[in-house]
């Protein structure tokens, strides 16, 4: 390797790329030389997926030139992109489990020997492949469904080399790995690189991407801010590069001490599939901002506590009493309320009526006639308190804009005066207009006493609306902040650059 | 059975054989006792005949059920392959190979229309197929009040009665065709993709195998084979019959005999192996329910009651894999 450095296998200049007018890419220029592990590391929403889906040809940029192997290339489809030498090892794994290993590798492209497919050839070609990162002792003849994450994720890596990949696209693949295995793809990327194979690598764990990288590219807001040597480069420099933006929304006042009332809500040691060990204290009057990256727990988190995805270990308590959160039902009849990240999916009955969206929690939790006069008087004044926007109340769901469909959620919740809210991204998909009513009305909620679980991939709303922010990490809570904290303390502890002792 | 799974997993015929097997044993000990023989000459030859016609329906259900899709229109291609087979022969040898030729071809018809519905016209291959169905029967409902046609005799003579000793010449012409499709998935390109857009077609289509034209291949080829029962139902009969597909159930007892056989009803697992297990195993119910003379609407009730059963201990299993 010395001498002159060898041409690049992949440069990128000048990608741009827009969806319905937000500027998602601009300007980013990458270079990955064969036999370089290029990590690409930057917040949430910072456009890494969308950068890998214009080299895998996923999508096309409006701007800019994509260039592999020293020629210029648009790729209209993921299959032209593999077709050309670039293998995707996608986050989620895309094999059959029915079907063995040799048969998942060559799916699409089986040796033939006289119009048959030719079983031996298949075998023995998988067999060498295999060997040659290493992996010999894996029989091509087993059945996927058999093998753990990590041999599957080498089945993966496997079926893109059989394909002649030359430049490897992993996409956070070690995700949902355990540790011994990630240190198998370690061994498995150094293999790679000996054989000339250019790696772009995504994550968001520091750790790997300084084991691993040689150069690593920072996109930001849809901008590459800055392409590094990893051996000259600090944690603690990488995380300012991915941070550092100016508070400049609105968001309405933190709550005052006096107004900070009895703890409501406590779990201790909460644990199940995605979470484990959580500890917490929620007070009424206060709002608790849960941050970390896609994946740590987050979600998990809110959804344990609402029983969408119940805890199956640990004690919660709700106003100092016991409670069994096992299912939705029980967690609204206990006075909790959720508003879920996936507004169109959990959040609205798209097809209904605004009405009976609102009324849905309701008259599903407290059914029967009486009262229900009274009940639907209280959310039609719910509704005109959040200051709906809508052509009625019979007016179908899906024709409202996304932050008058979270209004209306929210309505069917205040309906039923829960003391305890959990938001997964309220905000998300909303304009910013709506964002700060959706912002004052959360703060109005604290304010009138009850306890808000706030949860944000948005470290501006997190920073802004949270009297205290834990960060979750591994499905473990990685460290709390106080009010006041900034955009690098989240950011490390979500990465994990401080508070390991937490894991 | 599950001691055997740690070797070849793959390519273990399901447990459909031993349930063959033990069923084969005690409907043996029972009819004896009752003071009948459930394996003399007569009942073993129909037991077969019976195998066969399901047999050739339910070889052909297995390639689209393994495909992610299904078809419930072959009970009225049976049918309408009778009638199109015994019209076109009108008892004449010289047009034996003409009326077959045309059989296949207006069946292959109606399975690619099948295909084109549940792939381009992306209709649930439920619906899908029980329209097709529905048109066919009206057709058949509006043209034909019994039989109609006369099956040329050489037919009746060589597919229909003819046989090896107890063996049935139809049987060995489900046995070629089982063999065949068997070869088909294991073999070629298109078994391995048919396997894996059932599988997943997503997965299918980001490995390059276009999903379409490997469903609407499966859907001619489920068709054909039902044509093929209808060739077979028109040796036996003499003449072509408008109802004997809906009555003989061959829709739902061939889905019944797939399922039994241990393909996976969303796809992406299973095989013919399994699915002649499964006729042969409805079959011999068949047989041993007949010796005993059991009241028809029991035997269904059983029928049914079997068919639950092994469904819920494949789910079981399948839910233990999961865990």
């Amino acid at each position: 390797m010395s001498g002159l450095p060898p041409s690049p296998l992949l440069a990128l200049r000048g990608i741009g790329k827009s969806f319905l007018g937000v500027r998602v890419l601009d300007g980013v220029d990458l270079q990955v030389r064969p036999g370089d592990v290029h990590a690409v590391v930057g917040e949430n929403g910072a456009g890494k997926s969308t950068l890998m889906k214009v080299v895998s040809g996923v999508y096309q940029p409006d701007e800019g030139t994509v260039e592999f192997a020293g020629a210029p290339r648009t790729f209209r489809s993921p299959r032209e992109a593999q077709q050309a030498g670039i293998g995707i090892v996608y986050q989620e794994l895309t094999l059959l489990p029915e079907r063995t290993v040799a048969e998942n590798v060559w799916l699409g492209h089986e040796p033939l020997r006289r119009g048959l497919v030719d079983r031996r050839a298949m075998l023995s070609h998988t067999a060498g492949l295999l060997a040659s990162i290493g992996e010999g002792s894996l029989p091509p003849d087993t059945r996927v469904g058999r093998l753990g994450v990590a041999q599957q994720q080498v089945v993966e890596i496997v079926k893109a080399l059989a394909l002649d990949a030359r430049l490897l696209i992993m996409d956070e693949p070690t995700a949902a790995l355990a540790d011994h295995e990630v240190d198998q793809l370690y061994a498995l990327l150094r293999r790679l690189q000996e054989h000339g194979i250019g790696v772009l690598y995504v994550s968001h764990r520091l750790k790997e991407v300084f084991d691993l990288s040689g150069r690593i590219t920072v996109l930001k807001d849809g901008r590459a801010v800055a392409t590094l040597d990893t051996a000259d480069t600090s944690a603690d420099q990488l995380v300012r590069h991915m941070v550092g933006r100016e508070l400049s929304n609105y968001y309405p006042d933190p709550a005052k001490p006096q107004e900070l009332g009895p703890v409501r809500l406590t779990v201790r040691d909460g644990g199940n599939r995605k979470l484990r060990g959580i500890d917490l204290r929620l007070r009424a009057g206060e709002v608790l901002g849960v941050g970390g990256l896609q994946g740590s727990g987050r979600s998990a988190l809110a959804r344990a506590l609402f029983g969408a995805a119940p805890f199956s270990t640990g004690q919660v308590t709700v106003d100092g009493a016991p409670v069994r959160l096992r299912s939705p039902r029980a967690a609204i009849r206990a006075g909790i309320a959720y508003v879920s990240e996936d507004r169109k999916g959990e959040g609205i009955v798209a097809e209904q009526s605004v009405l009976d969206n609102a009324l849905l929690a309701g008259r599903a939790v407290r059914p029967g006639r009486v009262g229900r006069g009274a009940r639907t008087a209280r959310v039609r004044e719910l509704l005109a308190a959040v200051e709906l926007r809508a052509a009625g109340e019979d007016q179908e769901i899906r024709f409202l804009s996304g932050g008058n469909q979270q209004k209306v959620v929210l309505a069917r919740w205040l309906a039923l005066a829960p003391r305890i809210l959990l938001f997964d991204e309220p905000t998300r998909g909303i304009d910013v207009g709506a964002k700060s009513a959706i912002h004052d009305l959360v703060r109005r909620l604290a304010r009138d006493g009850a306890a808000v679980l706030m949860v944000s991939s948005e470290l501006p709303e997190l920073l802004g609306m949270s009297d205290r922010i834990i960060v979750m990490r591994d499905g473990r809570i990685a460290g709390e902040l106080p009010a006041g904290a900034t955009e690098e303390d989240v950011v490390a502890l979500a990465v994990g650059t401080v508070g390991e002792a937490a894991g | 059975m599950s001691g055997a799974l740690s070797l070849s997993a793959r390519r273990t015929p399901p447990g459909v054989f031993v349930a063959l097997v033990l069923t084969l044993a005690i409907g043996w000990l029972i009819v004896t006792v009752d003071g009948g023989r459930l394996f003399s000459l007569p009942t073993t030859v129909s037991l077969l005949h019976v195998a066969a016609g399901l047999g050739l329906v339910a070889v052909g259900q297995t390639l689209v059920i393994v495909g992610g899709s299904l078809d419930l229109s072959v009970a009225y291609v049976v049918s309408l392959s009778t009638l199109v087979a015994a019209e076109t022969m009108a008892g004449d040898d010289g047009a034996l190979l003409p009326a077959i030729g045309l059989t296949l071809a207006v069946s292959a018809t109606i399975g690619f229309v099948n295909g084109l519905l549940v792939t381009h016209a992306r209709i649930n291959p439920f619906i899908a197929t029980v329209g097709v169905g529905l048109l066919l029967k009206g057709y058949l409902d509006n043209g034909y009040d019994g039989p109609a046609g006369k099956t040329a005799p050489a037919l009746v003579q060589g597919l229909g009665y003819q046989r090896i000793g107890p063996v049935p010449m139809s049987f060995l012409l489900l046995l070629a065709v089982a063999a065949a499709a068997w070869f088909v998935l294991a073999r070629t390109r298109f078994g391995h993709h048919l396997i894996a857009v059932g599988g997943d077609p997503e997965v299918a289509r980001l490995s390059g195998v276009r999903g379409s034209r490997v469903l609407v291949t499966a859907h001619v080829l489920c068709a054909l084979c039902a044509g093929l029962a209808g060739v077979y139902l028109a040796s036996r009969l003499g003449a072509g019959a408008p109802r004997v597909g809906t009555e003989g159930l061959y829709d739902l007892e061939s889905i019944a005999a797939v399922v039994l056989g241990g393909t996976a009803l969303a796809g992406g697992r299973g095989g013919v192996v399994g699915t002649v297990g499964g006729v042969l195993l409805l079959a011999s119910i068949d047989a041993i329910f007949n010796q005993l003379e059991v009241d028809v609407f029991f035997k269904q009730v059983i029928r049914g009651v079997i068919i639950i059963a092994a469904v819920a201990v494949y789910a079981r299993r399948a839910m233990r894999k999961a865990s």
